[in-house]
């Protein structure tokens, strides 16, 4: 049965189906769901999969259920994940505060289209990404990854595993429309070329066993209910043992911990591409399937001797601020072209703290930038 | 950098749009090593409603995956004559399915070929085919994909057991769209 969970070989298949492989291959064997379009190829997948590995697919009454099933699951040891699209997304914040709360590693891959609400079901948006860093209450850390291409959505869909295991908490996969259902080669390494990074277990006396211990840079190892540890799991405010400690100075500790864990990390998981950025005059940032429009645009620009580039955010959280902050220094503008009405535009107009212009190009969704408006609007600034 | 190549193959819902697109762009993908990029547009309706397939094929990266006009066009649908049929480069290429698409007038400078795809099919004795029939075709008269790479890409993509009879669908379609090339007018 091994065998069939590394597809290695070339593929061509569309965004969804390649998410689901990177699932496989970072050895996720549980999935719970609800469909929706345009991620419901995502489950689709799983649905066909995951019992020719082994694994469990179950199709849930909803998305909050789905989110607490696979909360439950990865704390039975399994590695987990789910999918979903806008209205899905939001119906998980409750759980995915749980799951940020609890600090258990999972993964949801959210295939972003038109919103608010039902929107537009089967077209592209990209207006999820401040909901992926702020939609569930209270503070905690966040990692988010944009594929750009179906071989992304393996390869990130298999890296957010790697960070949610390292880390301890839920790791976004934030597609778009545009991306997951397009279609591609996909190239699966064979096995021993993937990096997996499997699940630390506890080791010494149980009874010494701190599940949320905090003193480390990264999280305590994670227990597996029945291997006889002591472990109390809950959504309040904890101690490192994991029972309620309902104080101030506990709360201080806990979301400190949260949140410094991802900010002390940051620069370890901060991912971008960069294009001709030497002497950019003008630089874009983008992602997605925005950020394909945004290299054509730098190839044809480039090719007329204008100076302009690219930061591809491959993370899209946490944000490279550091690197806008430096880039700020020297060039006119940022041009940020997404399908919202600006969200990462706020954050690189927080970075650039004024020293450059940050420019949005909006779409409100349901279509791509072509590359001319965008040539056109970089032009202005150049 | 090579030229890109755009292709896009217009329909409604059932007639095996969206998967003769996968086929085309999996058979320069994996068959021929170049680059492609398959992105398709439908409505809400399970069949019956319109649809298009769009194909990218070029030897350096694709960026920009959308097709705004391509150089090759095919229209199975007279809805999709109205939705696409203005859309194409004044250079390019239109393959219609003639008992289903009626275009009164040829635009200047486009290349025109009225192939009976679902009529061969139906010939064969099953319409579904009708979508392996155009592939056919657009093979012999489109100069996208090679022969053997598209054969081979149909082969991978189709249920095992109907290998015969989409074989024999792809090489009329291919074999009429040889003899058009020619200027011929084969019978069906």
């Amino acid at each position: 049965m091994s065998d069939k969970d590394v597809l290695t070989g070339e593929h061509f298949i569309h965004g969804d189906a390649a998410c689901a492989e990177g699932g496989l291959a970072a050895g996720c064997r549980f999935f719970a769901g609800y469909p929706i379009t345009p991620a419901t190829e995502v489950a689709e997948r799983m649905a066909r999969r995951l019992p020719q590995v082994g694994g469990v697919y179950i199709q849930m009454e909803d998305e909050i259920a789905s989110m607490a099933a696979i909360l439950g699951a990865s704390w039975g040891g399994v590695k987990s994940m789910t999918s979903t699209s806008g209205p899905g997304f939001s119906l998980m914040m409750e759980n995915i505060g749980l799951g940020m709360m609890t600090e258990t590693p999972c993964v949801v891959v959210n295939i972003q289209r038109g919103g608010p609400s039902t929107g537009l079901p089967t077209l592209v948006g990209q207006a999820d990404v401040m909901q992926a860093r702020w939609g569930s209450h209270g503070d905690y850390g966040c990692i988010a990854l944009a594929p750009c291409s179906p071989q992304e959505c393996f390869d990130l869909t298999i890296h957010a595993f790697n960070l949610s295991e390292i880390y301890r908490q839920p790791v976004f996969v934030m597609a778009d429309e545009v991306v997951a259902h397009m279609t591609e080669r996909v190239v699966i390494p064979p096995r021993e070329k993937i990096h997996i990074v499997g699940r630390k277990k506890p080791t010494g006396n149980p009874g010494d066993y701190l599940p949320f211990d905090s003193a480390g840079p990264l999280p305590a190892p994670m227990a597996v209910a029945g291997d006889g540890f002591h472990v109390h799991v809950t959504g309040l405010t904890h101690d490192e043992r994991g029972y309620p400690v309902i104080t101030d100075v506990v709360q201080e500790r806990n979301v400190r911990h949260l949140v410094d864990k991802i900010r002390d990390n940051a620069h370890k998981i901060i991912s971008v591409e960069e294009t001709a950025l030497e002497d950019a005059d003008v630089v874009l940032i983008a992602y997605g399937c925005t950020a394909r429009v945004a290299r054509q645009v730098v190839e044809d620009l480039r090719e007329k001797g204008l100076k302009v580039g690219l930061v591809r955010l491959i993370t899209i959280w946490p944000f490279p601020s550091d690197l806008i902050r430096r880039l700020a220094d020297r060039v006119k503008a940022f041009v940020v072209p997404e399908i919202n009405y600006g969200q990462m535009a706020y954050e690189v107009e927080r970075a650039a703290a004024g020293k450059a212009e940050t420019v949005l190009f909006g779409v409100m969704g349901g279509s791509v930038h072509t590359p001319e408006e965008i040539e056109d609007l970089v032009m202005e600034y150049l | 950098m090579t030229e890109k190549q755009e292709i896009r193959l217009a329909g409604f819902g059932g007639q095996g749009i969206i998967l003769s697109g996968h086929i085309l762009g999996k058979a320069a993908a994996l068959f021929e090593k170049r680059n492609a990029v398959f992105t398709q547009s439908y409505g809400p309706e399970a069949r019956g409603g319109s649809c298009s397939a769009d194909v990218v094929v070029s030897d350096g990266a694709v960026h920009y995956p959308k097709v705004g006009k391509p150089h090759v066009l095919v229209l199975m649908s007279q809805g999709a004559l109205a939705t696409y049929g203005g859309k194409i480069r004044s250079d390019g290429i239109m393959l219609l399915d003639e008992d289903l698409v009626n275009l009164e007038q040829n635009a200047e400078g486009i290349t025109v070929y009225r192939v009976p795809f679902t009529r061969i099919a139906e010939g064969l004795g099953k319409r579904i085919v009708a979508n392996i029939v155009m592939l056919g075709a657009v093979t012999a008269l489109a100069g996208v994909v090679g022969y053997e790479a598209m054969k081979q890409s149909v082969l991978s993509s189709i249920p095992p057991g109907t290998e015969e009879l989409n074989l024999a669908a792809f090489q009329k379609g291919y074999d009429y769209g040889v003899a058009l090339a020619e200027g011929k007018r084969p019978a069906v």
